[in-house]
């Protein structure tokens, strides 16, 4: 059993200390110098992409360790931004006297009960899935967990009647901005003299959490369960031979993984104070697939580069369809949406025969494929 | 009475849509273990060649049913080299890497499968003309049109084929041999290219037929039809068990029931609590029942019959 | 490992090359209006045709000449997709928001506009939906946010009265099709119906991305109602009203301005005939540039109006209405006169109650007679609390 965990925290340590300095430097002031160079909006795109960091880095627990294909997951995404969004916004108390009798002064969640409390309702969706699946292989698994994404995202669409619970389609409105203490995020705050706008400080709620929720998963690849659930990855039949219990650490891994989708989804409706299913649509679980294969499964750096890069490169087409193509061709021969969808999909496929592990795979997964290529040939 | 014969020939003829669509699903799984995500983009891929060339043929006062037999000559073979390209490109590379990297270039192909055809046909959705008669034919107060008929008819008559070109045929055996071992296969002088190609061929064959089908069942075709339609015949693959032909017939129908049957009574039974916004829900929960109880399919287990 | 650093510094290099160009465009006299509408996805058609509008809108502008305290401004059009995604609308909308765009014609989703109000609030920019229906956008307590399209909770009731009054019908059966608009307009309806003592026999649904309702309208034909109401848009209508009549359904049919399109008529075929549906505003050939405003559309773009190209098109000269009169480009000052706004647009007469709503302007009843939307009625929703 190779020890891929092992091998970064080496390497963080072998690093000297003003490296990690360094990194540590150039995450905070990245937000400034993204926002002075080219405008807040890539401020909003780099928030966006922290979130699917922590999406991805979920479902990589799911997918790429435990290699249970899941393409549901953003349903553990929308419990935790629906929890959010009905413990922190007048829709309950407008729809339910007896809760508006409850709480005189309004729903207004505090974030260190909201985000642990959408981690563990969302586990316990996971398991909620988990249970029935558990003899299911590969791609009865994969069309299961579809189908558990949609059922998740069809409750939340039409739980409006006969009593209003999710309001529906067209979402719930008015939901409370994160605060932490007495510092709201939701508005320019003035610290220590410097004017630090809403968007970077959910820059730096939402790095704090993925740094965290890293560590995580650094540990937990490097754990007894870690291994446990890279046993049953390479064969389960083994894996249950050598004694691990399979059924309890495979639940553990959609509970796991389920919590992080959570805890992303009470930020999201924090961040965006609106939520509504069309955030939670099969399209969105797919994608977050495609960043953990992407960028290589079960690696996080991998998985990391997988997010940024697919939350960045429509952003990125998106600025550039259309001066590109002034430039090539004095005038816009496509229109750019258009372009914008053609040149993701030639990403996804290029990418995928170029480096069919992932653009940064783990070693060992490389070499396992570069053997078997050497097999086949 | 009326009400429940009618729920009966929605759901029988839905089903037999998602059946044809899932023959092309259920072949590849058979042979390659492959989810060829992007067949359902070949099916509207079909539905739209075969409208652009029933529009090119709009003036020249050929019968209808002509016009649509020239638009599918146009359209299957397009689709078919489509089909067999799409696999050349995307999934052959492939074929020994990482289980999921083929999903995601299938995905990739089906977005640009997409909007390729946004840039020729644009994003509306098109009115399909009515290529057959459109007189419904009356069964003890129920309503069954032609272009019902005809999809019902041609479902069965493609399982027939397929059955007896697996069953009976040098490719068929081919195809047999390689979904048990392509290794083997190879070494007792199969090509198993030509097989996967042939496969390929085929079911996107099957696809472009289908599309033009429901193109003209619900008179509409758009670039984004595909999608949808795939999940649900993929579903349906799954159900009856995938790899395996009867499994997807078998699984379309059950499908295609539960759907009419489901938004047509569930609402009525639980008194409006849950209604035919629950279709999916109804569907997706009989395929987790099923695929507790028969963790492969409804007929997955009888390898034998493996396309 | 050598792709990936090629592959970042391309990367890098062609934000820089799309930043650097986009301040070079910019010059002083050159004044931006935003839009943001899914101009990609399964809504992208109706995306596409109110980019549509209100790029005919700014290009009319311009041929006109407008000048604005003095002085002679070209109006620039400054186009987003927010792929009908609530996370991708709020970047969007910061996008316009660096772009410095003036004010903004957007988004269409309740979804997208809803999330996009914060970010031009915050930064004091006026935004005008043209196709977001909840009666919730304008409700934030925002000062920002306005509508040139009637919101649910208007047109709703002004359907409801038709049905109730006019075509005096006892039974009615409801569908909706699970977004935003439709549960929104088909709750409204519903509620209205029922008030007037109508029995709503069946309430069934659907999705926007369905083509096949042989189940439940098997289920609605066996209720046998007097109409059938659908809340949703005409990519639905269309085949729906195809298959109603194929399945011998002989309710009358009935939507909102999501239905009253070209386009139903085209998918709908010879079934169209007997149609019903409403949309804001005065008939368009009893306003001023309603006519000539669909054959200008036509000419320029070379399609028919899909649905809210008129509703994009004022919008832009409602704005530049505004600027005219506070004689200046500055986002606050188009704020205090665009509520002040009395226009007569293509739409009909535009004019903003407190909320930013329009104000209850008339609803036209439309029927399709012979391959035609024809106007039958014109129906005042403050009077028109059903009897």
């Amino acid at each position: 059993m190779g020890q891929p965990g092992k091998n970064i925290m080496i390497q963080i340590n072998k690093k000297p200390w003003w490296g990690v300095v360094l990194v540590a430097v150039a995450l905070a002031v990245l937000p400034f110098i993204t926002g002075a160079a080219f405008g807040p909006a890539w401020v909003r795109v780099l928030d966006f992409a922290l979130l699917y960091v922590l999406l991805s880095l979920g479902l990589n627990i799911v997918v790429g360790y435990a290699g249970l294909l899941d393409l549901g997951y953003v349903a553990f995404y929308a419990v935790g931004a629906y929890l959010y969004a009905l413990a922190s916004s007048p829709h309950l108390i407008q729809n339910f006297p007896a809760i508006a009798a409850l709480f005189p002064a309004g729903l207004h969640g505090p974030i260190w009960l909201l985000l642990p409390a959408g981690a563990l309702l969302a586990g316990v969706f996971g398991v909620l899935l988990g249970a029935p699946t558990l003899r299911l292989r590969g791609d009865y698994l994969a069309i299961v967990t579809l189908g558990f994404g949609e059922i998740v995202r069809i409750f939340m669409n039409n739980l409006y009647r006969p009593v209003n619970i999710t309001n529906g389609a067209q979402g719930i409105t008015q939901i409370d901005g994160i605060h932490i203490g007495s510092l709201a995020l939701d508005r320019t705050q003035n610290i220590l003299g410097l004017a630090v706008p809403s968007l970077h400080l959910y820059y730096y709620l939402f790095l704090a959490l993925v740094l965290l929720i890293i560590v995580v998963s650094v540990r937990l690849e490097d754990s007894r369960i870690g291994r446990a659930w890279v046993a049953i990855r390479e064969d389960e039949v083994a894996a249950k031979a050598c004694g691990i219990n399979t059924r309890n650490v495979k639940l553990l891994a959609f509970a796991m993984g389920a919590s992080f989708g959570g805890v992303a989804g009470g930020l999201f409706a924090g961040f965006q104070q609106f939520v509504s299913p069309e955030s939670f649509q099969l399209i969105d679980s797919i994608m977050i697939l495609a960043m953990v294969v992407l960028g290589g499964m079960g690696h996080i750096p991998g998985v990391i580069l997988g997010s940024l890069l697919l939350t960045g490169l429509p952003e990125l087409f998106r600025y550039s369809a259309t001066p590109v193509q002034q430039m090539l061709f004095g005038k816009v021969l496509i229109d750019p949406e258009t372009l914008r969808m053609l040149l993701f999909g030639l990403t996804l496929v290029v990418v995928m025969l170029y480096r069919p592990a992932g653009l940064w795979p783990e070693k060992r997964r490389s070499r396992e494929l570069e053997q078997k290529r050497g097999e086949a040939a | 009475m009326e009400t429940l014969l009618q729920q009966i020939i929605n759901g029988i003829v839905l089903g037999a849509v998602y059946a044809l669509v899932a023959l092309g699903y259920t072949m590849v799984y058979g042979i390659l273990g492959l989810i060829n995500f992007a067949h359902g983009e070949v099916v509207m891929v079909g539905a739209m060649v075969t409208l652009a060339v029933i529009k090119l043929l709009a003036g020249t006062g050929l019968p209808l049913v002509v016009q649509l037999l020239i638009g599918l000559a146009v359209s299957i073979p397009a689709c078919m080299a489509l089909g067999a390209g799409i696999e050349r490109v995307a999934y052959r590379p492939l074929r020994n890497a990482p289980r999921l990297a083929p999903l995601i270039t299938a995905i990739g192909v089906s977005i640009i499968l997409q909007y390729l055809v946004v840039l020729v046909w644009g994003r509306t959705y098109h009115p399909y003309p009515e290529l057959l008669p459109t007189t419904p034919f009356d069964l003890a107060g129920a309503r069954i049109s032609p272009a019902q008929v005809a999809i019902i008819f041609f479902s069965a008559l493609v399982m027939a084929g397929l059955l007896w070109l697996v069953h009976h045929t040098r490719l068929g055996r081919a195809m047999r041999a390689t979904a048990e071992n392509p290794v083997v296969a190879r070494l007792m002088g199969v090509n198993v290219n030509h097989v996967v190609t042939m496969t390929f061929a085929i079911g996107s064959a099957l696809g472009a037929v289908a599309g033009v089908l429901v193109s003209i069942n619900y008179s509409v075709a758009h670039y984004q039809m595909g999608f949808i339609l795939g999940l649900k015949a993929f579903t349906a693959a799954v159900l009856g068990g995938i790899g395996n032909l009867g499994g997807a017939m078998v699984g379309g129908l059950l499908l295609g029931l539960i759907e009419a049957l489901g938004s047509g009574y569930v609402g009525d039974l639980t008194g409006g609590l849950f209604g035919s916004n629950y279709r999916d829900v109804f569907a997706f929960l009989v395929l987790i029942v099923v695929l507790i109880f028969r963790p492969s399919g409804l007929l997955g287990e009888r390898v034998a019959e493996r396309a | 490992m050598k792709f990936l650093p090629v592959l970042l510094s391309a990367a890098a290099a062609l934000v820089l090359s799309s930043c650097g160009k986009q301040e070079t465009t910019s010059s002083s006299d050159t004044v931006k209006i935003g839009m943001a509408a899914p101009l990609t996805g399964s809504q992208s058609h109706i995306g596409q045709d109110i980019k549509n509008g209100t790029l005919l809108g700014v290009e009319d502008l311009n041929a006109q000449g407008i000048e604005i305290g003095g002085k002679k401004v070209k109006f620039e059009l400054v186009a987003e997709d927010d792929e009908a995604n609530p996370a991708k609308a709020t970047t969007v909308a910061q996008k316009l928001v660096d772009a410095k765009v003036v004010a903004v014609v957007g988004h269409f989703n309740s979804g997208a506009s809803i999330p996009a109000s914060k970010v031009y609030a915050d930064a004091g920019i006026p935004q005008i939906s043209p196709g977001s229906t909840n009666p919730r956008y304008t409700q934030q307590g925002y000062a920002t946010t306005f509508r040139v399209v009637a919101n649910d909770d208007q047109q709703g009731p002004a359907c409801a009265s038709y049905a109730v009054n006019n075509l005096k019908v006892k039974t009615v059966a409801i569908i909706d099709d699970s977004t935003s608009y439709g549960q929104g307009l088909a709750t409204a309806f519903e509620n209205a119906v029922k008030a007037a003592g109508v029995e709503v026999v069946a309430h069934e649904h659907t999705t926007d991305k369905d083509t096949d309702f042989a189940a439940i309208l098997t289920n609605v034909k066996g209720k046998r109602p007097d109409l059938l109401f659908f809340g949703g848009i005409d990519t639905q209508g269309g085949p729906m009203v195809k298959q109603m009549k194929a399945l011998g359904i002989t309710a009358k049919f009935m939507g909102g301005d999501g239905i009253q399109t070209p386009n139903l008529l085209a998918l709908a075929g010879d079934a169209a005939d007997g149609v019903i549906a409403s949309i804001p505003g005065l008939p368009k050939d009893k306003m001023p540039g309603g006519v000539a405003f669909l054959d200008k559309f036509k000419k320029r773009f070379n399609a028919d109006v899909e649905l809210f190209a008129p509703m994009g098109y004022d919008a832009v000269f409602v704005l530049a209405e505004a600027m005219k009169r506070a004689g200046s480009t500055e986002s606050a000052k188009i704020l205090a006169e665009l509520k002040k706004t009395d226009y007569k647009g293509v739409i009909g007469p535009i004019q903003f109650d407190d909320k930013g709503d329009l104000k209850n302007g008339p609803i036209t009843i439309n029927l399709v007679q012979g391959g035609k939307w024809q106007p039958v009625d014109t129906v005042v929703p403050t009077t028109a609390a059903v009897k």
